[in-house]
């Protein structure tokens, strides 16, 4: 948001306004007139669609915060009283539910374009940690999201998740009496997850002003890398950015309809249809599909310290980032060794979500009989695991920092207009 | 601009496709690929014949099933609620409904006398939800060797198969393979998880006698009951799948028209 | 769905009018869409089904002695079973024609032949509190709050409640039985 504003009050009562509160000023420089680069890609639209999941989860959320009842005797009743009986009430519950997996659906998109791109190098690493941020309070807000059902498995999702905190040696186990309020997951930990569960989001929608604030500040990264020098590079907000942001989002609310409305069983478990039981567990516990990468990484180390350690360190290694590349070039349009190190790491943590869903003792390659390594079977979930843990941190830790002074970058264009002049003399 | 859609498409399909790993590797067989009309996007449990066949689970829920299970989140009144059983278009108020109100009162629910203070019984009225067989689950246990029947209402989205598991289960009793011993009380069941189960088969061929004439062979009456539980465990299906057909349609046309837009305004500006 | 508003200033301008058609299509697209979505945010706060399944109780009226007032819960409100006594009645039907804020005759008050049955919803017309029975100058009820008084069929005779006790809908089932709501 640097240079002065273009605003121009263009009536008595905006004049008004403006002298006193210039809050359509602000509008107007940060979502009209601010200059966006103009060879933007769809990748670059996940950031108006996470708004909107944001306003979609807090204003579906509210709604079922009116009808639902936390207490260990009633949250699972009532929730099935608004599927049954509320009017909509259905419909508000499979868009809320449903919500949460298109949330981070895109809030994964949005990552991995930052990672591809660079954009959490200079000047953009408080935008990058701020978005860290946003994304660890996201992953707490929607786990004890899941457990307000009351269900199996989110009785036994949060058992096993505040057991983890019990690893640290001498405090652990005052940590996790702490956070039940008794000495289990009963009501008291219910009831203080529904609270924080409502608080957090708003939480998040403050950080994500920040991070739009950071992002005005030092301006949109883009696929070339290169910062915008001239007029020619950039093209107004509005209508530019937001014709392409409005179609990128209808386009997604197509795929969240079909989930919502055709699918509403696929991105939930089971088990959490059966109320929650503290005498018998599910007979095999995973989390939600989108910790299911970091769940693996607990799983491949066989301490359990060590574990929690390695998943808490692997969400680490994203707020460290903008420190450990030492790339000079931004994108990685003109890294083809980093290019290549992005995809394998982008399938390893795809594998990894497989890990963390299947079993770690079944064989991942059904009838092969394997040998045994070490603790397990070479063939088994809990090796793979392994070998991808191994490399996600690889990358962050080796890969990132080393290739950065070791690779011959690809030539980079000048300016944002060369690549895309040329672009068009191409089309003809 | 094709080709980037496709990628977001793959993409998406790849984050999906993790979404939906397995989480069932146990050692029992997987449910029968057995099928029923009113799934997929176009099947209504509102259809003449679907309404036919959960008029018929709900006979083999009533005279079989709930005598040791539950349906506690279920009412009368949903028997006759749009997409259900007794669903009939001229009580658009289930509570009127003759049919739901005779099976109603055929239940009786507890009561609190509000002279006295005593707990009564009474007959039901289409506003009360399906009475448990047993006081609580001690009880229920208690007679039933130990393992606690569980609640219908939500039971076939409460495993993985939904009514396809279901209806193996009632369909996968065997005589054990040979290295598995039964202790009493306990039977083999192919589909279930370790193969051994509390529940005796329920059902057997001719057990229910359907109104409508269908011969009850057992797999009828095992498709019919769990077609019913589907319908106990989603009764809105039909309007989610009506709703979200038009905002599908509306969604779509809502796209073409932003595309347009969009391709308007960067008419002259390369990119 | 909400900042679909395109521009007015296009940058071509070729060909207004279909250029302008596209816009007006898109924003009039997004309006209709954002209100049929608002509309079950803003449904989900009327009646759910369970409690619209209760909306109508029966009532045993052989429990209310001559003279005395049962209140039973109805919709989650007070409701006022009354059976009057032959004095109660006539004084009812005495002040009929007297001047009144919401004039009306006991016999509009009570089912035709069932006088004894006065059935009203137990809550003052002023501000909803609970009017006590038997209390006021016309021994009908009196209430609390700010001093309204009802005469025995339950009219407004005095103090700020601007209209008579409602009646409820309901019906005879059989003569000792009735069906509320």
């Amino acid at each position: 948001m640097s240079g002065h504003s273009t605003y121009e009050p263009k009536n008595a009562f905006s004049k008004w306004l403006d002298a006193r509160l210039p809050v359509t000023r602000l509008v107007w420089d940060s979502f009209v007139d601010y200059p966006t680069p103009r060879n933007l890609n769809y990748w670059w639209t996940f950031g108006g669609i996470l708004t909107l999941c944001l306003g979609i989860q807090i204003l579906t959320g509210i709604v079922l915060a009116m009808h639902y009842q936390v207490g260990g005797a009633t949250a699972f009743n009532s929730v099935e009283h608004i599927m049954r009986d509320v009017r909509h009430g259905w419909l508000i519950r499979n868009i809320h539910a449903t919500g949460a997996s298109m949330f981070f659906i895109a809030v994964y998109i949005h990552m991995l374009r930052g990672l591809y791109y660079g954009s959490f190098k200079p000047p953009r690493e408080v935008l990058w940690l701020l978005g860290c941020l946003i994304y660890g309070i996201m992953m707490a807000t929607a786990f004890m999201g899941y457990v307000l059902p009351w269900g199996q498995m989110s009785f036994w999702g949060a058992k096993v998740i505040t057991n983890l905190l019990g690893v640290f040696p001498g405090v652990g186990q005052s940590i996790t009496t702490w956070l039940w309020g008794g000495y289990g997951v009963d009501d008291p930990t219910l009831n203080r997850f529904f609270s924080l569960h409502y608080l957090l989001p708003f939480v998040i929608a403050g950080v994500v002003v920040l991070h739009i604030w950071a992002l005005h500040v030092v301006g949109q990264n883009n696929p070339t890398g290169v910062d915008p020098k001239s007029k020619a590079d950039t093209l107004p907000f509005t209508p530019y950015a937001t014709a392409k942001d409005a179609f990128a989002m209808s386009l997604f609310l197509i795929v969240f309809a079909v989930f919502v409305f055709f699918l509403p069983d696929a991105m939930g478990h089971a088990d959490n249809n059966i109320p929650a039981n503290p005498l018998q567990t599910p007979p095999h516990i995973v989390p939600e599909w989108y910790f299911l990468p970091f769940y693996a990484i607990l799983r491949a180390i066989p301490d359990k310290l060590m574990g929690a350690l390695a998943m808490f360190g692997a969400i680490g290694c994203l707020f460290a980032l903008p420190w450990l590349d030492t790339s000079k070039v931004r994108s990685m349009r003109y890294r083809p060794t980093a290019k290549i190190c992005f995809v394998i790491f982008m399938v390893v943590c795809i594998i990894l979500g497989f890990c963390g869903a299947n079993k770690p003792d079944d064989q991942v390659i059904p009838g092969l009989a394997g040998f045994m390594l070490l603790d397990a079977n070479a063939n088994s979930w809990v090796w793979l695991s392994r070998i991808g843990t191994f490399y996600y941190f690889l990358y962050f830790l080796v890969i990132t920092p080393m290739l950065g002074l070791t690779e011959t970058p690809l030539p980079v264009p000048e300016t944002i207009a060369s690549p895309v002049v040329a672009n068009a003399e191409k089309k003809g | 601009m094709l080709r980037k859609i496709t990628l977001l498409a793959a993409t998406l399909g790849l984050l999906l496709g993790a979404a939906a790993a397995p989480a069932l590797a146990n050692t029992a067989e997987e449910p029968a690929n057995v099928h029923w009309d009113f799934e997929g996007p176009f099947g209504r449990y509102g259809k003449a014949e679907n309404q036919a066949q959960l008029q018929r689970g709900y006979k083999v829920y009533r005279e079989v099933c709930s005598s040791c299970h539950s349906m506690k989140l279920v009412s009368f009144r949903n028997l006759g609620d749009p997409g259900g059983p007794f669903w009939n278009p001229k009580y658009k108020n289930p509570n009127d409904n003759p049919v739901v109100k005779a099976i109603a009162a055929d239940y009786q629910v507890d009561d609190i006398d509000t002279d006295t203070g005593d707990t009564t019984k009474r007959p039901g009225i289409p506003a009360d939800r399906f009475p448990s067989p047993f006081a609580n689950d001690y009880a229920a246990k208690a007679s039933n060797g130990g393992a606690n029947p569980p609640d219908m209402s939500l039971l076939a989205r409460a495993r993985e198969g939904q009514g396809r598991y279901i209806f193996s289960i009632l369909m996968g009793y065997e005589n054990p393979p040979a290295g598995v011993t039964l202790n009493p009380g306990q039977h083999y069941n192919k589909y279930m998880a370790g193969g051994v189960i509390a529940m005796p088969p329920p059902l057997k061929a001719g057990q229910v006698t359907y109104d409508d004439g269908t011969p009850s062979s057992l797999e009828q009456e095992a498709m019919d009951v769990s077609a019913f539980l589907m319908w106990a465990a989603d009764p809105h299906a039909d309007d989610r799948k009506n709703t979200g057909i038009a905002v599908l349609i509306y969604l779509l046309l809502f796209s073409g028209l932003l595309y347009l837009a969009y391709r308007q305004v960067w008419k002259n500006e390369s990119h | 769905m909400a900042d679909t508003a395109q521009e007015t200033h296009a940058p071509v301008q070729d060909d207004p009018s279909r250029r302008d058609f596209i816009y007006i299509a898109a924003i009039a697209a997004a309006a209709g869409g954002a209100v049929a979505t608002v509309w079950p945010f803003v449904d989900q706060m009327n009646p759910s089904a369970d409690t619209l399944a209760l909306a109508s109780v029966e009532y045993d009226l052989t429990k209310v002695e001559p003279g005395q007032q049962v209140v039973i819960l109805w919709r989650k409100q007070p409701l006022f079973i009354r059976n009057r006594t032959p004095e109660q009645i006539a004084a009812a039907i005495k002040d009929d024609n007297a001047a009144m804020k919401d004039p009306q005759k006991d016999e509009a008050r009570h089912k035709p032949g069932k006088a004894q049955w006065l059935i009203l919803l137990g809550s003052c017309t002023h501000l909803g509190c609970v009017p006590t029975v038997g209390g006021g100058e016309y021994g009908g009820w009196f209430c609390p709050c700010h001093g309204s008084v009802y005469d025995t069929s339950g009219r407004i005779r005095k103090g700020p409640a601007p209209l008579n006790l409602a009646v409820p809908e309901y019906s005879f089932l059989s003569d000792t039985k009735v069906k509320i709501g």
